[in-house]
């Protein structure tokens, strides 16, 4: 079965294309799914792509978190469906309260652009799945808010439920403990700040982020679903129909 | 009644602010050595009607928790007054 998978058009998303090219070009289907729309229209995973949601105005993903749509993705993550969000939309991930932490400024208050080199962290996630472990991969990153920070409870909960997905090889914005991305506790929900569907093939200056892209398509067809984490606890109950958002 | 607000929303201690560090190196070339600890902040000022002051301040401590501030980055201060604007209406 094709992979039918949503990309979330937000006003003032702009790698929505670039994230449908490169799905479709891997194996799956995608279709562009706007912010306003409170149906996911069945598809099987979602991604939340890069740009500038709401020109980030107040902070970046703070108006995209209260999208229609954004109920339906939370909800599509608490029953466990593939839910990727890059760059922005690893941001409105963090603002959704759907992953832990946030994004900052980089460190040198600089706006980052190009291509790093990741290491892979875990296979247990939906991004993951096709790589290996200390797997080298070279991406693009492109941001201004793109330090991960979170308190140190959050890191050490992060650390033993193995999901620091990815890691920067030479840490280019201050991220807290090299974190380039991360996973919600069952490994379904990833926020990277690099961009895997811009390097899906070496006329793009790198395939590497290909093996990502499809290990998303798979987590998104049913075929490659990592197994949940021995430690993972349920879900945990998401602050999505009535606003609320959960402590740090 | 019409109340005055004022959010100031601030980075949490502990939270690097490289905006703040930033001005803050830049200071002694100008002269002002004895200036530390810059910290950078926005502000948001509105409005709000309300039965009285404390309802008043339990909305805007929900709106602030809520959408104006980030918990796990920044902290707010409300300064709420009675509008002057609201009173002569």
């Amino acid at each position: 079965m094709t992979a039918r998978i949503g990309v979330v058009v937000f006003p003032g998303s702009n790698c929505e294309h670039d994230a449908v090219e490169a799905l479709c070009a891997l194996g799956g289907s995608a279709e562009l799914l706007w912010h306003d729309e409170a149906s996911l229209r069945g598809v099987d995973g979602v991604v939340l792509p890069g740009g500038f949601a709401h020109g980030d105005y107040l902070r970046t993903g703070a108006i995209a978190r209260f999208s229609p749509v954004m109920e339906a993705v939370a909800e599509l993550a608490r029953a466990g469906g593939p839910v990727l969000g890059i760059c922005n939309g690893f941001q409105i991930l963090t603002e959704a309260g759907l992953l832990p932490g946030a994004l900052q400024k980089n460190r040198g208050l600089k706006f980052l652009c190009a291509t790093v080199e990741l290491r892979v962290e875990t296979t247990a996630s939906a991004l993951t799945s096709l790589t290996a472990a200390g797997d080298s991969l070279r991406v693009p990153i492109n941001h201004f808010e793109g330090a991960y920070t979170c308190d140190p409870a959050t890191l050490e909960e992060l650390r033993a439920g193995d999901r620091v997905v990815l890691r920067y090889v030479d840490n280019p914005n201050g991220s807290l403990d090299d974190i380039a991305g991360i996973c919600s506790p069952a490994g379904n929900v990833v926020g990277l700040m690099p961009h895997p569907e811009r390097a899906w093939d070496r006329l793009l200056g790198s395939g590497d982020g290909a093996v990502l892209v499809r290990s998303f398509i798979a987590a998104c067809a049913g075929e490659r679903w990592p197994a949940p984490h021995p430690a993972a606890p349920a879900y945990p109950s998401l602050p999505a129909s009535s606003g609320a958002r959960p402590g740090p | 009644m019409t109340f005055d607000v004022l959010v100031e929303v601030s980075l949490r201690p502990g939270i690097a602010d490289p905006q703040g560090a930033t001005v803050e190196r830049s200071l002694p070339r100008l002269g002002f050595d004895e200036v530390h600890g810059v910290r950078m902040g926005k502000a948001v000022r509105f409005t709000i009607d309300a039965a009285d002051e404390e309802a008043a301040l339990r909305r805007v401590d929900e709106l602030c928790r809520r959408f104006l501030t980030n918990p796990v980055l920044e902290d707010s201060t409300v300064t709420l007054e009675p509008s002057a604007q609201g009173a002569r209406r």
